[in-house]
């Protein structure tokens, strides 16, 4: 009987500890968020004196202004759109490309070849400096299809698609079609893409957040600054702590100046962010469901 | 046949003719495929062919690595060099420093990142409240999503000696403001624990799908034995997704030389440098600011040749000791 009572005392505690300590990891995860929203709304003053630790302090949109501005966060804006709508859809397009024959039982001669031959290069590549010789021996340095075509073909992504059109298209459904007289490529857009709705969601949505967020190709490929996407624009403005003058033109003091660029850089932080994190909240089961599609692969 | 168990030779040219059975089957076998399925294989030639152009010619661009390369030429005079980049690097001041730092940052990151996410998972795992659990998943996992420009840029921010939340802590508390980012000491620490705060809810989805897996009448059995939560985690939660932590501790392991270009980049200053230059960041300033390209191959390729052999010796004891592999 008191045995009984030590032990659920134990599973007390353990459930005490269990919450608080999620509890901390919740507070270490959000505040820092939290802190930059606020900032963002607050006056350059406070952001300079430190007043602001939860809440705005004088609200205003000072910094927001300055971030519409200026021009260069407009055309990032509007070349991030492009390269995430346009390289999304090859992407998709590629792996589907691969996966679909590959899933198929019996259709492809010589399977694990081909599959070894595309799993290597998750192993081993040639790296940085060929790569970029090959883009410019292509013709492709420079221009927008730098960022579009290189990298078309995720592995992993496409092992997840095969995995998942071998486990949800059962054999019959092929045999029914192709009794029907459907070729293979009918059968693919007709039947199969259908009923993979799931798998295509996650794949275009990895695909896009990859996209949206990737800057190290255009490091690499693009000098010209109006094919640039929207986060060389922000390395350049947050990081390296280049703002344009044009940006906090109207204002004279040094001190309110400086307290712009800084207020400035907690707006640009949640304008740049802002569609990714719009749509999580709706498409997070996607990304979940992904990792666990992937999962069964190992 | 078996007229031609009579004499060794025969023996031996019977062999061969199965042999050119074999492969003849073979190719009438691919023949009959592509007859039946050529649709199948014209759609497989697009990835291939992106695949043989994007990662394997890549590939055998690491020649350059053993060739003359003149600013003004390029590699027209194709002179091979041996391997006497790979002797220049191996000598050179930076070569200890590069290599040390890479793996340093990469051992600290395995070593503090790799727990967490199971610890995240077992925890959540535990709450019993549906709509916590919901919430504290959606909020854990949502940083992932941050782009590696801003996330070092709210690093930054944060930290920031004049503005950052973290000097207005210390500056209340009655010390002296810390110059986190002027200073190479913190490098490292900066680098690890930020990818930790971005990465560990998403990390710990796996873990979670792996805790969901284990049959529940080994906790009922447990239950009826009286063992408490913290006895069933050590004894059924842990081994029980110890299989998937094998396995992502060896793609973790695979990805150690060459993660984090990026990260390493954007954080880097010249304060830091010292604690913050990589093999890929020397690389890529070898090759594309100094405009070496020879030498920087050079050093790419040996970061991948370290690469693949660590993941393939990973994968060798994992399979010996935890009976788990990736092939």
């Amino acid at each position: 009987m008191s045995k009984q009572i030590m032990k659920s005392n134990s599973d007390r505690v353990f459930d005490i500890v269990n919450y608080s300590f999620l509890t901390i990891i919740l507070i270490i995860v959000l505040y820092p968020l939290i802190f930059i929203i606020s900032a963002s709304f607050s006056h350059p003053s406070a952001v300079m004196s430190g007043r602001v630790w939860l809440f705005p302090v004088d609200f205003n949109l000072m910094g927001y202004k300055a971030v519409f501005r200026h021009k260069q966060v407009l055309t990032g804006y509007s070349n991030s759109l492009y390269y995430t709508i346009v390289g999304t859809t090859i992407q998709l397009a590629v792996t589907i490309m691969a996966a679909y024959p590959l899933s198929r039982k019996d259709k492809i001669f010589g399977k694990g070849v081909v599959m070894f031959f595309f799993t290597f290069t998750m192993l081993f590549g040639g790296g940085m400096i060929p790569n970029f010789l090959l883009v410019r021996a292509l013709g492709l340095y420079n221009t927008r299809w730098a960022l579009l075509i290189p990298g078309a073909l995720g592995v992993w992504n496409m092992i997840i698609t095969k995995t998942f059109f071998q486990s949800n298209i059962p054999d019959e459904l092929y045999d029914a079609a192709s009794i029907d007289g459907s070729g293979e490529i009918r059968t693919l857009f007709s039947i199969v893409l259908p009923l993979s709705g799931t798998i295509i969601a996650v794949n275009s949505l990895f695909y896009a957040v990859g996209k949206w967020n990737a800057y190290f190709n255009a490091l690499l490929y693009l000098r010209d600054a109006k094919l640039f996407p929207l986060q060389i624009f922000l390395r350049n403005i947050l990081v390296i702590n280049q703002v344009d003058s044009s940006m906090i033109e109207d204002v004279r003091d040094i001190a309110e100046r400086q307290g712009l660029t800084e207020l400035l850089k907690y707006s640009l932080i949640i304008v740049a962010s802002l569609p990714v994190m719009l749509a999580y909240p709706f498409v997070q089961k996607y990304f979940v469901k992904g990792v666990m599609v992937g999962s069964i692969k190992g | 046949m078996n007229k031609a168990l009579g004499s060794k030779e025969t023996a031996k040219s019977s062999q061969e003719v199965v042999e050119m059975k074999t492969k003849k089957n073979q190719r009438s076998a691919f023949a009959k495929s592509f007859i039946k399925g050529w649709p199948l294989y014209l759609l497989l030639i697009v990835p291939i062919l992106h695949t043989i152009i994007f990662e394997y010619i890549p590939m055998g661009g690491l020649v350059l690595a053993f060739k003359e390369y003149d600013p003004v030429d390029g590699f027209k005079s194709g002179r091979w060099l041996g391997f006497s980049n790979f002797i220049v690097f191996f000598k050179s001041y930076n070569f200890v420093r590069i290599v040390r730092n890479t793996i340093l940052i990469n051992l600290y990151e395995l070593i503090a990142g790799f727990p967490i996410p199971i610890i995240l998972a077992i925890s959540i795992n535990e709450v019993r409240s549906k709509s916590f659990k919901k919430s504290v998943q959606l909020i854990t996992y949502a940083p992932h999503f941050i782009s590696t420009v801003i996330l070092v840029s709210i690093v930054m921010q944060v930290l920031s000696i004049h503005t950052g939340i973290v000097n207005n802590v210390i500056k209340a508390l009655g010390h002296t403001p810390i110059n986190f980012m002027g200073d190479a000491k913190y490098f490292r620490h900066i680098f690890v624990w930020s990818g930790i705060w971005k990465n560990m809810g998403y990390s710990s989805i796996i873990y979670i799908a792996a805790l969901t897996a284990i049959d529940p009448e080994l906790y009922e059995a447990a239950k009826i034995d009286g063992a408490s939560k913290l006895k069933r985690i050590f004894y059924i939660d842990i081994p029980g997704i110890l299989p998937t932590a094998i396995v992502l501790l060896i793609l973790q392991f695979g990805k150690m030389m060459k993660l984090g270009f990026e990260k390493v980049y954007l954080l880097q200053n010249d304060v830091n440098i010292s604690a913050s230059e990589v093999i890929s960041t020397y690389s890529y300033k070898i090759g594309l600011v100094r405009g070496d390209f020879s030498f920087a191959t050079a050093i790419g390729f040996f970061n991948s040749v370290i690469n693949l052999v660590l993941i393939v010796v990973v994968n060798r004891i994992a399979r010996k000791v935890g009976e788990t592999s990736l092939w």
